[in-house]
């Protein structure tokens, strides 16, 4: 089946009911997507598909094909909000943060901080306390843009 | 995933008329934004194994005003729902509703179609489809019909729709009145509802409660009270007699009786003159 993925065509053979989520970590070798409730409760696996945030562990790899899909190395090694999320503590287990920066990556930049909440709704973490999350993404916005 | 994917196929058809071919050809689950049946899939609850791909059917998505009949795509997103000026406009209450589902992700994949077929009593869009007087469009190959909203259930998950037959979209005629949306859960987002409520004021107010019964339901006995002048709190005895909630996970009988007889009294304060 192909799709796009992170920007680059992408053919794989898996199985069409096959989580998104697993196609990505098994046959794509990208782990950088976690799995962390599996119910679409807590936002950990979240990557784009068509410029739209969704939890990759409630979708069949059917509904990807021709599809572009956008996970979190497609944002690179040195993205701003990479960097914040780790100069604030932003991430401290890490299992949440690939979801957090791929929904903050959609934010423009100036979002308020409740348009952060409200956009990170769907994402939890344990660890930090929120607080850290959104001071990083301030920042990221603050440096000029994502 | 703890079920299996090999004994799981999915059929992918391009158009409406090819998905109703296929239903009528063998009984197959339609599977939209996979929001409810993906998390059965993934705990291995799920007992059915033959699906078919909805999300492809251009027909099934799009908001439009027909004859003066709001009418939405049962695979319209609760994204697109949100941000269309029709729906804030006509039905206010569906975007309270719609902006209450999960979070951001659930919200740009779960469609209201979807919210029907599953049939969750907790289902957060279907007291406003009780309370709007909703008409769900069900298709098969050979026939199209038009079910009441409020006559489509037959009991906890269980509805009139047959296995032959998609839901295609719900019509909702204008609602004339203020309307009023609230859902009680253990945090803003991402909650399944205790108790969630939609309601209209008007000479003949409108009263739909999600958590309280096997499915959504609207309460013509409380309704009728309120329309013929009683007050609150005769009201509000009438609906705690009228609602048959059940203790669970998430809540307990008792409670969802107490904040359903709050909600009726805030519903009528807030949109009290």
């Amino acid at each position: 089946m192909r799709f796009t993925l992170n920007g680059a065509l992408a053919e794989v053979e898996a199985h069409p009911m096959k989580r998104l989520l697993d196609v990505l970590r098994e046959d794509c070798g990208l782990t950088g997507t976690k799995e962390g409730c599996g119910e679409g409760e807590c936002g950990a696996c979240t990557v784009l598909v068509d410029d739209t945030l969704v939890v990759s562990c409630l979708v069949p790899f059917a509904q990807v094909e021709g599809a572009d899909v956008r996970t979190i190395e497609g944002l690179g090694t040195d993205h701003a909000l990479q960097r914040h999320f780790m100069n604030e503590a932003g991430a401290q287990c890490g299992i949440c943060t690939p979801g957090m920066i791929m929904v903050a990556s959609t934010l423009a930049p100036g979002a308020t901080l409740d348009e952060i909440r409200v956009a990170l709704a769907g994402n939890l973490c344990r660890c930090t306390g929120y607080e850290a999350i959104y001071r990083a993404i301030h920042r990221a916005h603050a440096e000029g843009g994502q | 995933m703890r079920s299996a994917t090999t004994p799981l196929t999915i059929a992918t058809p391009r158009t409406l008329a090819d998905a109703l071919s296929m239903l009528r050809d063998e009984p197959l689950v339609p599977i939209a934004g996979a929001t409810d049946l993906y998390v059965g899939l993934n705990f291995g609850t799920l007992e059915a194994r033959h699906f078919l791909d909805v999300t492809r059917l251009a027909e099934l998505r799009g908001i439009a005003v027909r004859d003066d009949l709001l009418v939405i795509g049962a695979g319209t997103p609760y994204t697109a729902i949100m941000q269309s000026a029709v729906v804030q406009q006509r039905l206010p209450m569906l975007v309270q509703a719609a902006s209450q589902i999960g979070g951001v992700q659930i919200q740009n994949r779960g469609t209201l179609g979807g919210n029907v077929a599953n049939g969750s009593p907790a289902g957060d869009s279907l007291p406003v489809l009780a309370a709007a007087d909703a008409v769900l469009v069900l298709r098969s190959a050979s026939a199209e019909r038009r079910v009441a909203f409020t006559s489509f259930y037959t009991g906890y998950r269980a509805s009139v729709l047959r296995s032959d037959e998609l839901i295609i979209a719900v019509e909702l005629p204008r609602v004339d009145g203020r309307q009023w949306f609230r859902k009680v859960g253990t945090r803003a987002a991402q909650a399944i509802s205790k108790l969630v409520i939609a309601a209209v004021r008007a000479p003949l107010p409108r009263i739909a409660v999600g958590s309280v019964a096997a499915t959504t339901v609207r309460l013509p006995r409380t309704e009728a009270a309120l329309a013929s002048g009683a007050g609150i709190d005769e009201a509000a005895n009438i609906l705690e007699a009228e609602i048959t909630p059940i203790d669970d996970i998430r809540s307990s009988a008792d409670y969802r009786r107490q904040v359903a007889a709050n909600l009726l009294r805030r519903f009528w304060l807030d949109t009290g003159d």
